[in-house]
């Protein structure tokens, strides 16, 4: 078990083991986090997985955790590990299985004061028109061969079908559409699976979340994203569902025989990985750019279908109802990107599973309106508690590889919050507060009850003061959409 | 009950134990199961034969789990009864049988090999098995 002692403190927010820990290690773990979020890091094995991690073939710097970080399976959640692109390594694991997992946030011209009769109406409808729940099917079901060009072009396939505009594919990631998708690498297995969900939230901890702009810490950003104190705000927190899931399982299975053939040395197998220039490495980075592609397509299906419940709700009720896209990220990824290290410019794969990419001013990759105050970063929080928009900042791009948090980080196991929390009761509680909820399951409610998380301000305090983003706005939640 | 839920802050975990790998198998889906809270419709039986090969015995466990959890999500079918499970050179054959999904409370995205280890103890073969959910 690690312990605070193994640790060398850099600042108030920033933490070190060093490569010297452990004999296999190939970098050192630098950990974001204050002395207190450091007590929930040490509670459980993250900081060995971390440890764990920095094994990968072809690390480059550190592997870089952040204070939302915590145990996962094999690669913690949180963690930002960059490989050396292409003799280096990928490692589905470090990505997670659902890939591409991530946030969209629109943003509105209603105000609070208009919304608030009609909110509990305004949850209905998102939770009727956007399908959640384990094993429900999605919005749209199509053929193989349409399925096909969904994992290769992406977002371009929703605009084209009229599910999104030019404006929502400049302010997506990627612009919604990773280069290098090859659907040939995804198995008959992931599209029968992806087939019939595209456009559903899933399960667990995915949402759809109206929420209210309740603060603002940079005016400027804040009105160039379209964000405005007192104005409503939705997020959209899903990833690839079954076709991401089966993508991940497929890899890791194979990668099993791979870290044989080339030899690899890893203390967990699932971190097993491929070099990116090998067979099994340029099928796994085309297969996972589908998914990822998916994973886009899927949000913006559910983007629509608000949008529909968001017209039906304030049509002839306030002038403007539409809501327009301020960003769209993926938090489970890997990305070939170029980074300056020790002074050179080197290209790498940045693996960032349950970490935000959070570019600086001037980035490439971003879009006109964002070039001056740096990519917009989501954090969500726990449900109930706030959500923060940030920015990238130059620092990040430095210290982080471009990566800051994702949200606010689990700290209780889900069989303890089943055992301390009710789901009805934890609805009421929050009905009383004003938030409306839907959910399908009322122990998965309990599982994903606020306590059960850490607090998600001091997550962003914390990068805040690290440097690696800059706060923007705090939302409020209003209604929450749960599978 | 031969498995028990273990604590994993994110995910879920369970440890399982039987006389031997055949019964390993049967209890670990039976273990799954009940972390989903799976509930079978009644109705007619679906009876299945499977062929399954892996690297090891974790890698068998992995696929065979996997293969549960796929059909459950594309053919709406909960397999939790297993006759004349074989194990031979790593090729797992036999036949399983189970009923159409009535509901489900939970989804479990995958089954990961996160150290995944198969040991032999005073109850027999044990393992603890981590899904990403």
């Amino acid at each position: 078990m690690i312990t605070l002692n193994d640790l060398t403190q850099i600042s108030e927010t920033e933490w070190e083991i060093p490569q010297s820990f452990r004999s296999d290690m190939r970098g050192a773990v630098r950990i974001f986090a204050t002395r207190e979020l450091l007590d929930h890091v040490l509670s459980d094995k993250s900081l060995e997985q971390a440890v764990n991690a920095t094994t990968l073939p072809g690390l480059v710097g550190a592997v870089t955790v952040m204070p939302d970080m915590h145990q996962g399976y094999g690669f913690p959640i949180g963690g930002v590990a960059a490989t050396v692109f292409p003799q280096g390594v990928v490692s589905p694991g470090a990505i997670g299985y659902d890939i591409n997992c991530g946030v969209r946030l629109l943003g509105s011209q209603i105000d609070f004061e208009t919304a608030k009769a009609h909110l509990d109406m305004l949850a209905t409808r998102l939770n009727q028109y956007c399908p959640s729940g384990v094993g429900k099917d999605g919005l749209v079901n199509i053929s193989i061969p349409e399925l096909e060009r969904v994992l290769k072009d992406g977002m371009k396939w929703a605009k084209k079908n009229g599910y999104a505009t030019e404006a929502d594919l400049r302010c997506t990631e990627e612009s919604g559409a990773f280069k290098g998708a090859d659907p040939r690498k995804v198995s008959e297995r992931a599209k029968k699976r992806g087939k019939s969900q595209l456009g559903s939230l899933g399960a667990g901890n995915h949402f759809i979340e109206v929420d209210l702009v309740q603060e603002i810490y940079d005016e400027e950003a804040a009105s160039i994203m379209g964000l405005r104190k007192g104005h409503l705000a939705v997020q959209i927190h899903t990833g690839s569902r079954g076709l991401g899931h089966q993508v991940c399982t497929d890899y890791v299975r194979e990668f099993q025989g791979a870290v044989r053939r080339y030899n690899i040395q890893l203390p967990d197998r699932e971190l097993v990985c491929a070099p990116m220039d090998s067979p099994e490495g340029a099928a796994y980075l085309g297969a996972m750019r589908s998914a990822a592609n998916f994973a886009f397509v899927n949000r913006t299906l559910l983007a629509h279908a608000a949008r529909r419940a968001f017209e039906e709700t304030f049509a002839g009720k306030t002038k403007n109802w539409h809501l327009h896209q301020v960003y769209d990220i993926t938090h489970n990824m890997g990305k070939i990107e170029v980074h300056e290290i020790q002074g050179e410019r080197v290209k790498v794969c940045v693996h960032r599973k349950g970490a935000t990419r959070a570019f600086g001013p001037g980035s490439p990759g971003l879009p006109p309106e964002y070039q001056k105050i740096g990519q917009p970063v989501l954090v969500p929080g726990s449900m109930g508690t706030s959500s923060w928009v940030l920015v990238g900042t130059e620092d990040s791009m430095t210290r982080s590889f471009g990566s800051s948090c994702h949200g606010a980080g689990r700290m209780m196991s889900r069989s303890k919050a089943k055992k301390q929390f009710r789901g009805d009761m934890l609805r009421l509680e929050l009905g009383d507060r004003g938030i409306h909820i839907r959910a399908g399951s009322m122990k998965g409610l309990a599982e994903e009850a606020p306590n059960a998380y850490k607090d998600v301000n001091a997550v962003v305090e914390t990068v805040s003061q690290a440097g690696i983003a800059r706060k923007v706005a705090r939302l409020k939640p209003l209604a929450v959409i749960k599978g | 009950m031969p498995f028990e839920e273990i604590s994993h802050t994110a995910d879920w975990s369970i440890r399982v134990w039987a006389d031997d790998l055949r019964g390993l198998l049967a209890e670990s889906a039976r273990g799954m199961w009940m972390l989903t809270n799976a509930e079978q419709a009644e109705g007619p039986r679906a009876r299945r034969e499977m062929s399954l090969e892996a690297y090891d015995a974790e890698g068998l466990l992995v696929a065979f789990l996997e293969e549960l959890l796929y059909l459950s999500e594309s053919e709406k079918i909960v397999f939790n009864e297993f006759k004349g499970l074989k194990v031979e050179d790593l090729r797992l054959s036999g036949i399983m049988e189970g009923g159409a999904v009535r509901s489900m409370e939970k989804e479990i995205k995958a089954v990961t090999f996160h150290n995944l280890e198969i040991r032999e103890t005073g109850r027999g073969l044990e393992v603890e098995i981590v899904f990403d959910v």
